[in-house]
């Protein structure tokens, strides 16, 4: 049993980082997710463990500083929200290319633009779909409570590492803020391990190591675009990630929602069941890519609509119609912009959509 | 059992830290808690409220629209917040600034004048100590060692030497809470 | 003046006991692709040649830009990374803080450092991060093919600028050497060219100098060349360097700007 403690979201993020033997966290202050730098700082992380901290001039310095951090092989954390997100989207591109491993971090707010600094789920396009320039996946973590906050720094490192690929955390301001238990997991020193193709110094008669996205022969891109595709296919099969909640037995409707949006749909699950006699099972996505699509396709069976519920105008309701086809009715409900949902108004929605009242 | 609650008043007022010790205190009644702040742009004297749940069950939503308790600080609070007690709740109230007092019938509306009181002790700062020992007179299913316990946990130690000050607050609020009848 | 005895066998003049000049043994066989008369290959050159020298190539990582250097980790035998555009010095940041016994040099072009990434570029200084900039400023874009940069000359025509560079609409050639030497963070400063082996040779000391400082962690060593684009000025390299000496040079005098973390200019 670790350590519990009642913490913020963005907090545990932070300790977690610290604890998972982070090398390097660079960062800028942005609103709702300022706390996990703050909380950095104020632990002292080079005299616990060693880790950089650094405070970047932009969003734009702090992921070209995680970019050249991971190309020493070291584990590299940055977090922000939504608009920093948009900054840092050409170099997640590139890291991305150059197939480096790092963690980042989004606490999501409203948009679009400048938007407003409550929380909001609608960069699920941003996150899942690319974000950035070029045929790219990230992995992509949905964590629904401070302790998956934690638990999803050291997922995220291990999975960063396994394919040396960019991790999404896709949190929001809810589950940035929110103070939970958090049960933290033991401490592992930070990695001497020196990764094969690490720029690190050309040693002794090994050949260079050269981090680079570039390939001006369209042919060999290509190559490197099979090869990558190849290993978005692998996370497909290998690393989809989901709760199911309430699942068993014969459903009249099925709930999918992630994040902020599956607590409070726990609560809509409820209200059906006491209000209308109705058996409502909810599949909570932990990764939004790989998406847990055959979960889906097999509870989509033998209910009688699905409903997305999202904090967005219908994002992740796209890739749940591409995984049923057009024999399963889907719908979406969320309130967005900034508003959070709470349950009446996801049971209201509900009700409106299905039941016609 | 599940509690719901919210606590909304002024920002400055302690109402963060009165859910944060709340929080705690469920902690040390093994209990499930969430704590969620409305949250905005960094303003002294701003509105402020936090939502906490403590429960003997696994928390589903930290966001809520009905709640078991409201505990209200001022008058904007309770222009939102009376009307969002589940029927056969509970509503505490400062009356200090309140104008338009609560009229509802199907809740249990209790006053403590911890602002007056806090100026009498001489302790503005034991305002917020004074409410939470209202609340936890009334509700009644938190432990009074388990809420010093809370105290203690959720204060820096550099600010342990007010625990005396503060549990004198506490005290005070258990007190002089008083039931008002519609 | 004497003849030149042609019926010698190459072998013969190529004698260890002949030699004045050979490659780098950090140059990879493969073809610069810079143009003919352009001074990159000169620069990176003697780059190589001081690695080589120090013996510090299993401790050297270079950060390379976007730009006609964009592929330059496949023409030297050392680890590289490859940054977004205007972004090396950020990377570089990076990498040295998490390599802080390493030597971490960044190579930038003047779009690169002085236009896209000026926000890096500045901050990097400011933070006197522990790693060698190499600046290269021939004034225009020669990658994309000679468009207006950050420090083209005024009246300079150029494809964005075909009546030449205009200061009411196009403000005044950006000084970002003199102007990033101000800043405390910075500790040596120096502004060179390649077009004379003079110039070679002092742009060696250079890098040396600032490579001896980078391991005592002084701060940020700031070398500029100024250089020559032929294609992108539309001359012979033999005209360019002629036009570099005439019209770059009295604009961005040659010399140290700061030394020991003072201002000596």
């Amino acid at each position: 049993m670790g350590e519990i403690k009642l913490m913020k979201g963005n907090e545990a993020i932070a300790e977690a980082a610290i604890r998972v033997g982070c090398d390097a966290y660079f960062g800028y202050p942005i609103t709702p997710q300022s706390e996990v730098m703050e909380y950095l700082a104020a632990e002292k992380p080079e005299e616990r463990t060693g880790m950089v901290l650094l405070q970047a001039e932009s969003e734009i310095g702090a992921i070209n500083m995680i970019f050249g951090a991971a190309s020493a092989g070291k584990k590299v954390m940055t977090s922000s929200s939504s608009p920093g997100i948009s900054l840092m989207q050409e170099c997640i591109s590139y890291i991305a290319g150059a197939e480096l491993p790092c963690v980042i971090v989004n606490v999501v707010r409203g948009g679009p633009g400048l938007g407003t600094i409550q929380p909001s789920q609608a960069d699920y396009f941003q996150s899942v779909k690319g974000g950035g320039h070029g045929d790219y996946r990230l992995l992509v973590l949905a964590p629904d409570s401070v302790q998956e906050m934690s638990d999803h720094v050291k997922l995220g490192f291990d999975l960063a590492f396994k394919y040396r690929n960019p991790v999404m955390i896709q949190s929001d301001g809810v589950i940035g803020q929110m103070m939970e238990k958090v049960e933290f997991f033991d401490p592992i020193p930070r990695s001497t391990e020196i990764q094969p193709w690490a720029t690190l110094g050309r040693k002794g008669m090994r050949k260079k190591n050269v981090i680079t996205s570039l390939d001006l022969d369209p042919y060999q891109n290509e190559m490197h675009n099979h090869f990558l595709q190849e290993k978005y296919r692998k996370m497909e099969m290998d690393e989809v990630r989901f709760e199911e909640y309430n699942c068993e037995g014969k459903l009249d409707y099925l709930i999918v929602a992630y994040g902020c949006s599956a607590r409070v749909s726990k609560k809509v699950i409820e209200y059906a069941k006491n209000e209308k006699g109705l058996n409502i099972g909810l599949l909570r996505p932990i990764t939004l890519f790989p998406f847990p699509k055959l979960q889906i396709e097999k509870l989509s069976k033998n209910v009688k609509a699905i409903l997305s519920v999202e904090m967005s105008a219908g994002q992740m309701i796209e890739d749940i119609k591409l995984t049923v086809g057009k024999g399963v009715r889907v719908e979406h409900y969320g309130r967005y912009g900034g508003v959070v949902h709470n349950p009446e108004d996801v049971w209201n929605g509900f009700k409106e959509i299905f039941l016609n009242e | 059992m599940t509690e719901e609650l919210i606590i909304a008043g002024f920002g400055g007022q302690g109402v963060l830290s009165m859910g944060k010790i709340l929080a705690y205190s469920g902690i040390m009644q093994d209990q499930e808690v969430s704590w969620m702040p409305a949250y905005g742009p960094e303003m002294r004297g701003g509105t402020a409220n936090v939502t906490v749940i403590v429960s003997d069950q696994e928390i589903s939503s930290p966001v809520l629209n009905r709640f078991d308790t409201a505990i209200i600080l001022n008058q904007q609070s309770m222009d939102k917040f009376e009307s969002a007690v589940k029927p056969g709740g509970t509503l505490i109230y400062d009356n200090n600034g309140i104008l338009n007092h609560p009229t509802r019938k199907d809740i249990k509306i209790y006053c403590v004048e911890a602002t007056d009181e806090a100026n009498r002790m001489k302790s503005p700062r034991s305002f917020n100590m004074i409410v939470l020992g209202a609340y936890i007179k009334i509700k009644g299913f938190l432990k009074y060692e388990n809420v010093i316990s809370g105290l203690k946990k959720s204060l820096p130690e550099r600010h342990h030497h007010t625990i005396p000050e503060n549990e004198a607050g506490l005290k005070r609020g258990m007190d002089i809470v008083k039931e008002i009848s519609i | 003046m004497e003849s030149i005895d042609v019926s010698m066998d190459i072998n013969e003049i190529i004698k260890p006991e002949n030699l004045v000049y050979k490659k780098s043994s950090l140059f990879e066989e493969k073809p610069f692709s810079y143009c003919p008369g352009c001074g990159h290959g000169t620069i990176q050159r003697t780059l190589m040649e001081v690695v080589e020298e120090m013996g510090i190539t299993e401790d050297v990582v270079g950060v390379a830009p976007v730009g006609c250097s964009v592929t330059m980790y496949e023409f030297l035998d050392i680890d590289m990374l490859q940054a977004p555009h205007g972004r090396a010095a950020a990377a570089a940041t990076g990498l040295k803080r998490v390599l802080p016994d390493k030597y971490v040099f960044s190579y930038q072009g003047d779009g690169d450092f002085a236009a896209i990434g000026t926000g890096e570029s500045i901050h990097t200084c400011n933070r006197g991060e522990n790693i060698l900039v190499i600046f290269v400023n021939n004034g225009i874009y020669g990658m994309t093919g000679g468009q207006m940069a950050p420090t083209s000359l005024i009246n300079m025509k150029t494809s964005t600028t075909p009546y030449g560079r205009k200061q009411e609409q196009m403000g005044s050639p950006l000084k970002i050497t003199e102007l990033i030497a101000q800043l405390p963070g910075t500790y040596y400063v120096s502004r060179h060219a390649v077009h004379t082996p003079a110039g070679v040779r002092k742009l060696k000391k250079a890098i040396i100098k600032s490579f001896e400082l980078q391991k005592e962690n002084k701060g940020l060593c700031f070398i500029e060349v100024v250089s020559n684009c032929n294609s992108g000025w539309k001359m012979t390299p033999v005209k360019s360097n002629q036009w570099m000496e005439e019209n770059m040079f009295p604009f961005y005098p040659l010399g140290d700007i700061k030394v020991d973390g003072k201002l000596v200019k």
